[in-house]
């Protein structure tokens, strides 16, 4: 019962979707008095979606395996936080979920959003309801997730020990919050283009759905990362797979939106560019989850992959960027672009983050797709590794962050007072820094010197805007745009140590024998076979310890029965200035066996700066949402 | 904005579209008969691409026994995945030659240390002259060779597992 209330809602909220659509046409055309229709309509498809979800979870939590999902994806003995998790990690319920958002934030852009014309808004509320009915009808015809199983198995058949992971529960949905949080932006530039009316106001509305997307993008990345580096075993945190770039593509220009409608919104400049963005955008979340879901390119996630969906999110792809490029083609001539400004400004100074940003965006999209569109014009197969990616995005990456700290201290508009005394002292210890470095450590590769020359400047230089002020005065938003650039620098140090400082051994070693690696002295004290529900595995006991106390770290590895794979379960000790990393390898034959260690100074950096970046943003957010926080100040200083 | 601006994005939507689409409508195939089965492969003479490990020539191939020739680099990710599959193939019994790929001993040792190492000797390739000679274009890649060093057969891509079977019916028709 419970599985076919969830599907009647379904169908219900779809051809609410349409309604929403239609009402939003009659309404945009000619009759205005139909407003109100159109947000009544999106408020209940939203409930009604957020229900079928609801249902979902219920069918899960209690296991009831005549439902098809359920019994390919959940088992009786599972956890209960797993039962739930279960619900949305796999496609159709992660689809189910990704539809729950997008109606939910249409529903939510109805009800509270008084910020914008309210023509855009309806015009924008129709756009949503048209998202909405194409991934309605996805889920319906394409992956239902309440069909039943008849006759009902007696047990589930998930029960993959793997995928019991508190990384893999948050994870996927963090970042589908943000990739369809972005669908708001979009829709909020569809329906502005079609009013005609592109303006501070719209650019005000827009900015909040744009950051919170932003913030659970940030969040949803960094914990990715984190999960790989802890999980795979190989000690790297960022590989350039496929699907790791899919969840980083929206981010960059989600990254470029939040600047550029800042600009919008302040000054009533880059209207074209802003909308552009808030289109790319969502469809560079659209190519992720398409990339993800077809298979078409090949990527160590494996996920279940069926080429017909990969098809029918194409075809949505297809319509619904297309027609929004469309429409821009078509709009943007009448666009008057507002406020004119100078060279030297806050403007000039966004515009050069927002073509960075795009540029790398390009370099990210052209390098993921570009093993297809070789094949495609030559028959060439081939892939595109690390290399590619390190060499071409990371110096751009480190013009822009070290950028990063010049724009906030320009003022808009035109920049009159002389801004370079203030760039004396970040200056001068990057300086130092370099010099230190090709002092000390001569030898180190020239990314990894710079990044952290810059790291070092951005860190002083993100905070100047702070200074001289009384901070409780200073605004939110500027306290968030702070943080977040503060965070930029953090991440940065992390990534540039970590590449810079990393010692690393791998031996071959008996037990009793001590190795040494970085300021540890590591004692592999034994190994004894140990055995989980579906796996058997070798652990080692490693006793480390640099100076006083030894700490105890138990790396494995695994054997998986079924498929016959094999896993590196590392053992990670973390410390203020690093993290030590452990792993056991194979048998070497003559009673040794290999043993990779790393040392890694202040790797834990780079995540730490990804929280900082998402906290800024949730600063940022906050600001904008409680005006009242800074009652001495109405104009907006620092966007 | 001028109107070419204007159009810009749709016509470039057009071509990345164009491209999915075609790779929806033919799917990957990793089976790819090349030009030069059965022709020997081209003389070359790589030099170690390890400390430790013998070198690689076109001459060692041709040992009266079929071989497995592959390429790989330690900064390719589907070489990661395709290394039990090696493993298993040895395993079995087949001998397998590798070609690193514009790699640096250290990495290649990194590799092979990380993912198991299937390959009886490794050359190193650091300006892919050698790949190009064989017509393969990326990596992983691997050929079947005879035992008169003659190129049977070409598998572009990872090895799947379950493709186990087609190398070994390669491996067993080339002798």
């Amino acid at each position: 019962m419970i599985a076919e209330a969830g599907l009647e809602a379904l169908w219900l909220a779809a051809a609410l979707a349409l309604a929403q659509l239609l009402f939003a046409v009659v309404a945009v055309r000619s009759q205005p008095e139909w407003s109100d229709a159109v947000r009544a309509v999106a408020v209940l498809q939203g409930l009604l979606t957020l229900f079928a979800f609801l249902m979902l979870i219920a069918v899960f939590a209690r296991t009831d395996l005549s439902v098809a999902l359920v019994a390919e994806n959940s088992h009786s003995a599972k956890p209960l936080i797993y039962k739930l998790a279960g619900a949305w990690g796999n496609h159709e319920g992660s689809m189910l979920l990704w539809v729950t958002v997008l109606a939910m934030s249409g529903a939510t852009l109805a009800a509270f959003s008084r910020r914008v014309v309210e023509r855009t808004l309806i015009a924008a509320l129709g756009a949503q309801g048209a998202l909405a009915l194409g991934f309605h009808a996805f889920l319906l015809f394409a992956s239902n997730p309440f069909a039943r199983l008849s006759p009902a198995p007696a047990e589930g058949r998930g029960l993959n020990p793997l995928l019991q992971d508190p990384g893999l529960a948050f994870h996927p949905p963090t970042l589908y919050v943000g990739y369809v949080g972005l669908s708001v932006a979009f829709s909020l530039a569809v329906g502005a283009l079609l009013a005609g009316d592109v303006d501070q106001r719209l650019a005000r509305a827009m900015r909040p759905w744009a950051l919170g997307a932003w913030i659970f993008l940030t969040l949803g990345i960094t914990a990715g990362s984190y999960w790989a580096y802890y999980e795979l075993g190989w000690g790297g945190w960022w590989f350039w797979d496929p699907v790791e770039n899919a969840s980083l593509m929206p981010w960059l220009a989600a990254t470029a939106l939040l600047h550029s409608v800042g600009v919008l919104a302040a000054r009533g400049a880059l209207k074209a560019w802003t909308m552009m963005l808030a289109m790319i955008a969502f469809a560079m979340s659209m190519v992720g989850t398409f990339l993800v879901r077809s298979g078409i390119l090949t990527s160590v996630h494996a996920f279940a992959v069926d080429p017909q969906r990969g098809t029918f999110i194409l075809i949505l792809l297809t319509l619904y960027t297309g027609l929004a490029f469309a429409l821009f083609a078509w709009r943007t001539a009448s666009l008057k672009e507002g406020a004119p400004f100078e060279l030297v400004s806050r403007e000039s100074g966004l515009v050069i983050n927002n073509l960075l940003l795009c540029v790398i965006l390009g370099i990210v999209f052209f390098g993921t797709l570009y093993p297809l569109f070789a094949e495609a014009a030559t028959g060439e197969k081939l892939s595109v590794g690390p290399p590619y990616f390190d060499s071409v995005a990371g110096p751009i990456a480190l013009l822009l962050a070290a950028l990063v700290g010049i724009g906030p201290l320009l003022s808009w508009r035109r920049q009159s007072a002389p801004f370079a005394r203030k760039l004396a002292v970040p200056s001068l210890a990057a300086a130092t820094v370099l010099v230190t470095t090709i002092i000390l450590a001569p030898d180190m590769r020239l990314l990894p010197r710079f990044g952290l020359a810059v790291a070092t400047a951005l860190a002083i230089a993100s905070l100047l805007p702070l200074t001289g002020r009384n901070f409780l005065r200073v605004p939110l938003a500027t306290w968030g745009m702070a943080v977040a650039h503060f965070g930029v620098a953090v991440s940065l140090a992390g990534m540039a140590s970590d590449s810079a400082f990393t010692r690393e051994r791998l031996v071959a070693a008996k037990p009793g024998d001590t190795l040494q690696v970085g300021p540890w002295s590591i004692q592999l004290h034994g190994l004894a076979p140990t055995a989980g529900p579906n796996w058997t595995a070798i652990e080692a006991e490693l006793r480390a310890s640099r100076g006083r106390g030894v700490e105890v770290l138990k790396p494995q590895t695994r054997y998986f029965t079924d498929p016959p794979t094999e896993t590196n379960e590392a053992a990670i000790l973390t410390r203020l200035n690093g993290q030590l990393y452990t792993v056991i390898g194979k048998p070497t034959g003559d009673g040794s066996w290999q043993v990779r260690l790393w040392w890694k100074p202040f790797v834990t950096f780079i995540w730490l700066g990804g929280a900082l970046i998402a906290l800024g943003g949730v600063l940022a957010l906050a600001g904008r949402a409680f005006k009242g926080w800074r009652p001495f100040r109405r104009q907006e200083r620092y966007a | 904005m001028s109107r070419a601006l204007r159009f810009l994005p749709l016509a470039l939507l057009g071509i990345i579209l164009a491209a999915m689409v075609w790779r929806l409508a033919n799917p990957g195939d990793s089976v790819v008969r090349s030009k030069l089965a059965g022709k020997a492969v081209p003389a070359f003479s790589l030099p170690a691409a390890i400390a430790g490990k013998p070198a690689l020539g076109s001459a060692l191939l041709a040992t009266g026994q079929p071989r497995l020739l592959n390429f790989f680099a330690s900064w390719c990710v589907p070489c990661i995945g395709e290394a039990p599959v090696l493993d298993q193939l040895k395993r079995r019994g087949v001998a397998i030659d590798g070609i690193a790929i514009r790699d640096r001993p250290e990495d290649v040792a990194d590799f092979l240390a990380r993912n198991g190492d299937p390959y009886q000797r490794v050359g190193s390739d650091t300006d892919s002259r050698v790949q190009l000679a064989l017509g393969s274009s990326g990596v992983p890649e691997s050929f079947v060779i005879d035992g008169r060093g003659i190129i049977r057969y070409q598998h572009v891509g990872p090895i799947e597992h379950d493709q186990i079977p087609l190398i070994l019916a390669e491996l067993d028709k080339a002798k």
